[in-house]
């Protein structure tokens, strides 16, 4: 039989920009992704904003998440929107997992983040709101 | 000029919209039949890329191959396409994509275009959009499209039905495994690469390869090669490119490249025919009542597709 999805699986782009080398939480979560459905793209570490933005394009995700312990996502993650907005993909959502204080998240939603993980965010929220992000609310 | 009477799907693959074409790729892999009026129109642009495959067990790595042969390939003024495919999983359904080879490729370099794509459920290592899909790429203009591919057993043997020059990667101290392998390898390989050259028993690999390949068929004039490559030291990647190019080259100088191209096309169409009558047959209001027949032991099921298969493509 041929098999036609109707459903297809929500594609997702892992991406760890700059100099952060601690991928562990990235990978748990690309993982949990993976076993929720999801053909998850893990863009690999240390990734300027244009690679992962290239990469997004690329792989036509329905998502981006954003993995930064290093502190740097003040810098980072605006400039990923900023990027993707100018190559017109400015509708695929971004979210960003990581240790980032509650100030800089708030701004960082103004900038157009979807949603911010912290470190004791379950890998079951993350899930949930992925899929609600791409527009597949369980 | 041509372009501009090509529908806008096929337009903007063609002149260069790399979202175009990142989206084309989606449509081809969710079935999407919106998707057929731009694989039409752009079809006619297709057969003019290398299109090389890379296959070979977990672990031997494939990926750092592919990353040293994109910049080997875009300082020699190519440009390139990476197809890399991946299982899914058979209980999510999901799909781990391997890390995306990474180069230090300047992000406006437009010579190169990388997408991973999830097997979804086909068996074989060659996802069913993966031809399509190289199409795409082809039709976008790209010089060589390399598809990588980790096969359902140890290689990948679906790789030819997509590849005109198929590369098999192993490693040292696969010993053993080479020996059981040799019958399905031969099949499938025009240029063995021995990666990790750099690790001891390189040089004996090689050998029982080159052994091998003299042993066995020379498939119509082409000795299978054999290339020591270490993406590590690094060493070998021309030498790489070098044996495919020379595979190329074979196939244009001898005639093959239609002669193949004639046989894989006549399997693909064959196999689109068999879809489509697989998917008539299931829907085919009499199978039930042959069914149960077979099921009660009054007929048998070669039987029973004989009987189908008269009444649908004899009528009296």
């Amino acid at each position: 039989m041929v098999r036609r999805a109707k459903d297809p699986p929500i594609r997702v782009l892992i991406a760890k920009p700059g100099l952060d080398g601690h991928d562990r939480g990235a990978k748990i979560v690309a993982r949990a992704l993976r076993d929720a459905g999801m053909e998850v793209i893990y863009a690999g570490l240390r990734q300027t904003p244009e690679a992962i933005v290239q990469a997004a394009i690329e792989e036509d995700v329905d998502l981006v998440g954003v993995s930064i312990l290093s502190g740097a996502h003040m810098a980072l993650i605006p400039r990923i929107i900023q990027l993707l907005r100018k190559e017109k993909a400015g509708e695929i959502p971004v979210f960003a997992g990581g240790i980032i204080p509650d100030e800089d998240a708030r701004i960082l939603r103004r900038r157009g983040v979807k949603a911010i993980f912290g470190p004791g965010a379950t890998l079951e929220e993350i899930v949930t709101t992925a899929r609600t992000l791409a527009g597949r609310p369980a | 000029m041509k372009a501009a009477r090509l529908p806008e799907g096929a337009r903007k693959v063609r002149s260069g919209d790399r979202r175009a074409l990142a989206r084309l790729i989606t449509a081809i892999e969710n079935g999407d039949r919106d998707a057929e009026p731009t694989l039409q129109a752009l079809y006619p642009f297709t057969g003019g890329a290398w299109v090389v495959g890379i296959t070979g067990p977990l672990g031997v790595g494939k990926s750092s191959l592919i990353n040293a042969l994109l910049a080997h390939l875009r300082r020699n003024d190519r440009t390139v396409a990476v197809l890399a495919v991946d299982p899914s999983s058979p209980f999510s359904g999901g799909s781990l994509l391997g890390d995306r080879i990474r180069l230090d490729r300047p992000p406006e370099d437009a010579g190169i275009f990388i997408r991973s794509m999830a097997s979804r459920g086909h068996s074989g290592g060659v996802a069913i959009a993966t031809r399509a899909s190289v199409r795409a790429l082809e039709a976008a203009g790209f010089d060589v499209v390399l598809v990588e591919t980790v096969g359902s057993g140890q290689v990948d043997v679906e790789i030819r039905d997509v590849a005109s020059t198929s590369v098999v990667v192993l490693v040292p101290h696969l010993g053993d495994e080479v020996q059981t392998m040799k019958a399905g390898l031969f099949e499938i390989a025009d240029v063995f690469c021995v990666n990790k050259s750099d690790l001891p028993g390189a040089e004996r690999a090689e050998r029982d390869l080159m052994d091998l390949a003299t042993i066995g068929r020379a498939r119509e004039g082409w000795t299978t090669r054999v290339v020591a490559t270490s993406t590590a030291l690094p060493s070998g990647i021309d030498r790489l490119w070098e044996a495919i190019a020379a595979h190329e080259k074979f196939l244009d100088e001898s005639g093959r490249r239609s002669e193949e191209e004639r046989h894989r096309l006549s399997k693909e169409i064959a196999g689109r025919v068999r879809d489509r009558v697989g998917a008539e047959i299931l829907e085919d209001p009499s199978l039930d009542g042959l069914v149960t027949r077979v099921v009660e032991r009054k007929l048998d099921p070669e039987s029973a597709a004989r009987q189908l298969y008269a009444r649908r493509f004899r009528p009296l």
